[in-house]
């Protein structure tokens, strides 16, 4: 279970979250909407652990440790994933080595043998296939020459293969056009499990038509400002953000 | 130069001076040769080591680094170094000598000859020798004066090596200084792979100071892979000259990882239309270290396609120096060179200086160079560890990576694959 208290944080001097709030059980989804600037993206890099941000205040406790005192590593050993929005071309470093050697460093941290090279081969082949991802990307450079649907269904294979219990999913379907949107859902759908949690974050709608989440929240301006269920995306995408927007300005 | 008063030397100078005294009065050379050594002593003599008032030396000031010039010390060395993996015929200078018992001679392919250079010069100097290093460079010249062996190598015209040729030099001896000379013919359509290694005693401050010629005629093909892993004390100076003919096909490779001080030349020379050219190399300094690769292409002639690409890891209070200079003839039109230098500064003690120039003096050319110096991306690091790889796990990831794309130009599995290794020893050890 992910708890997330009070939890504030500043990148370059600028606060961003202004405590937020949010508990999410396993197998639950929940979404996390809102407009431009809201601190979306900064929650998801501050959950993961990226370097830029200084927590000023609050706590990330994830099955009862702090995630806090963790570095990005350890908190993927500790079961979380973050799906990047924009995932990073890494030359220089195949697919297939980088894949081998995360899976292999997140079962070293958990005490397991090292993946047999068959073993590893098999289940790659099959995970891609799912996902329509080629072997002919599997041989090149992490993510290089890759177009933004290849990227993030390359991002949901390294999901479906870490078999993480808490993923993150940061505006997944920016740059996807209907199919490839199909595409990615069916393989974070196959994912759900009544121990795996998502956190899916988005600006809109249309993913959770594929992705339906179990609760809605609207973060704006660093804090959540509503929560509701699943039909409050619908009325989001009538009205806009432009209510809380307002409320909060009041 | 010439006009400058020399009121008097260095140490290092003075002791110079009496070695090569010592090695005229030894009578050991013919008089032939003896008249050739003597004449590149008298053009090093006149301008001395170079120092930091000398552009091609800016940042390499041999004068105030070497304090003393150590005299030749020739002793076997004990040691066998074959790289396995690499399945070449295998040659072996010790402290700048050839020790037979260590070469395969035997193993030799048909087309091939190879011979001491000690015996080639003692019987009749081959044509060839001294007709590529023709630069007025101290050290060239140096290496002249006291040039011990080495091996004088044919491939015949149309000779195809399926076997690379491996020539590796070991220094064992303290306070020595070893002066190896090779020449390197490579006949009309014929195609050889070439690996030098440069390997010693980690205890032993020894100076080196190496001389290739090498010659490619017309359609030959060569890859030459130079592997700098000197001792820690040692300090390593290795020049390569080259002249290529027509529709040459030649690339120099440099790995640099050893010697507390060390200074790589490379001079290629492009006396044939239609060559091409690739000159690369890579770096990895830790310690204290002081390396320094320069390079000079001189596109003479018109037509010819040249690619440089250097990159380095610079770690502690190691200093990278690379000069690369491409020199375009006025009627060399169509010449194509792209420069590319790159380095990877770990911490906030090391140094890169870098100089690359063009000089172009024709007009219808394509020639350009750039140079990138940073840190290991941040958002690179964060990407690997949030998949779980630790930090430490991640940055060798990426250095490889960012060397790999250096050694995966060569057109050569087998060389591609021995370099990768080297790379990954070297962090092992340096992780260690």
């Amino acid at each position: 279970m992910l708890e997330i208290k009070n939890l504030h944080a500043k990148v370059d001097g600028n606060e961003i979250l202004r405590g937020v709030n949010l508990t999410v059980k396993p197998g639950e989804i929940h979404a996390i909407m809102g407009p431009n600037g809201s601190g979306k993206s900064t929650l998801s890099y501050v959950l993961s652990g990226k370097e830029d941000y200084e927590i000023t205040e609050g706590s990330i406790t994830y099955n009862g440790e702090d995630m806090l005192e963790l570095g990005p590593d350890e908190r993927a050993a500790a079961g979380m994933f973050l799906a990047f929005q924009y995932p990073i071309e890494i030359p220089g470093v195949a697919t297939m080595t980088f894949l081998k050697t995360a899976l292999n460093a997140q079962r070293k941290a958990r005490g397991l043998e090292e993946m047999p090279t068959p073993e590893f081969m098999k289940l790659v082949r099959e995970k891609a296939a799912d996902l329509n991802v080629t072997p002919e990307m599997l041989r090149r450079p992490l993510n290089v020459g890759f177009s933004g649907g290849e990227k993030k269904r390359a991002e949901i294979l390294q999901m479906s293969l870490l078999e993480p219990t808490l993923c993150i999913l940061d505006e997944t379907d920016s740059g996807l056009d209907i199919d490839a949107l199909r595409i990615v859902s069916e393989g974070v759908n196959k994912l759900r499990s009544p121990e795996r949690s998502m956190i899916v974050i988005t600006h809109y709608q249309r993913l959770l038509d594929h992705i339906v989440p179990d609760v809605v929240h609207v973060l704006s301006k660093g804090r959540i400002v509503k929560t509701g269920g699943k039909e409050l995306a619908l009325e989001l995408e009538k009205n806009g953000y432009a209510d809380f927007v307002d409320e909060k300005a009041a | 130069m010439n006009a400058e008063a020399r009121v008097q030397g260095t140490q290092a100078e003075q002791g110079l001076i009496e070695q090569f005294a010592a090695l005229k009065a030894s009578g050991e050379s013919s008089a032939d040769i003896l008249a050739v050594r003597e004449k590149a002593f008298g053009a090093f003599e006149a301008a001395g080591l170079p120092h930091r008032r000398v552009e091609d030396w800016h940042y390499t000031d041999l004068r105030s680094k070497m304090r003393t010039a150590f005299p030749i010390k020739e002793a076997k060395s004990g040691g066998v170094l074959n790289i396995e993996r690499l399945n070449a015929c295998v040659f072996t200078l010790e402290n700048g000598r050839l020790n037979e018992a260590l070469s395969s001679f035997g193993d030799l392919e048909q087309g091939v000859i190879v011979r001491p250079m000690s015996k080639a010069l003692a019987a009749q100097t081959p044509e060839a020798f001294g007709t590529v290093a023709t630069q007025d460079d101290a050290l060239v010249n140096l290496n002249t004066a006291f040039m011990q062996d080495g091996l004088a190598i044919r491939v015949k015209d149309g000779v195809k090596l399926t076997k690379p040729i491996h020539i590796i030099h070991i220094n064992s001896e303290g306070e020595s200084a070893s002066y190896p000379r090779n020449l390197v013919e490579i006949g009309e359509g014929a195609e050889a792979v070439i690996v030098e290694r440069y390997v010693g005693d980690n205890d032993a401050a020894y100076q080196i100071n190496a001389l290739s010629e090498i010659k490619v005629a017309d359609k030959g093909s060569l890859i030459w892979v130079k592997l700098q892993q000197d001792g820690e004390q040692a300090q390593h100076i290795g020049s390569t000259a080259v002249h290529l003919g027509e529709e040459v096909e030649f690339d120099h490779f440099t790995l640099n990882t050893g010697s507390q001080l060390s200074r790589s030349q490379v001079f290629v020379a492009c006396a044939g239309e239609n060559s091409k050219i690739g000159c690369r190399g890579v770096s990895m300094l830790s310690g204290k270290q002081h390396s320094d690769i320069t390079l000079l292409v001189d596109h003479a002639v018109q037509a010819c396609e040249s690619r440089e690409f250097y990159k380095s890891v610079v770690d502690d209070n190691a200093h990278s120096v690379f000069q690369g200079k491409i020199i375009v003839a006025p009627h060399a039109q169509k010449t194509d060179g792209q420069m590319m230098v790159q380095s990877l500064v770990l911490t906030d003690d090391a140094q890169v200086s870098v100089k690359p120039e063009l000089e172009i003096f024709a007009d219808d050319v394509q020639c350009a160079h750039g140079s990138t110096t940073g840190d290991i991306d941040e958002d690179l690091l964060f990407y690997l560890r949030a998949r779980g790889i630790p930090e430490a796990q991640a940055r060798q990831m990426l250095i490889i990576a960012f060397l790999s794309e250096v050694i995966e130009e060569i057109d050569n599995e087998r060389v591609v694959t021995l370099l990768e290794d080297l790379v990954k020893e070297w962090l092992e050890a340096k992780k260690g």
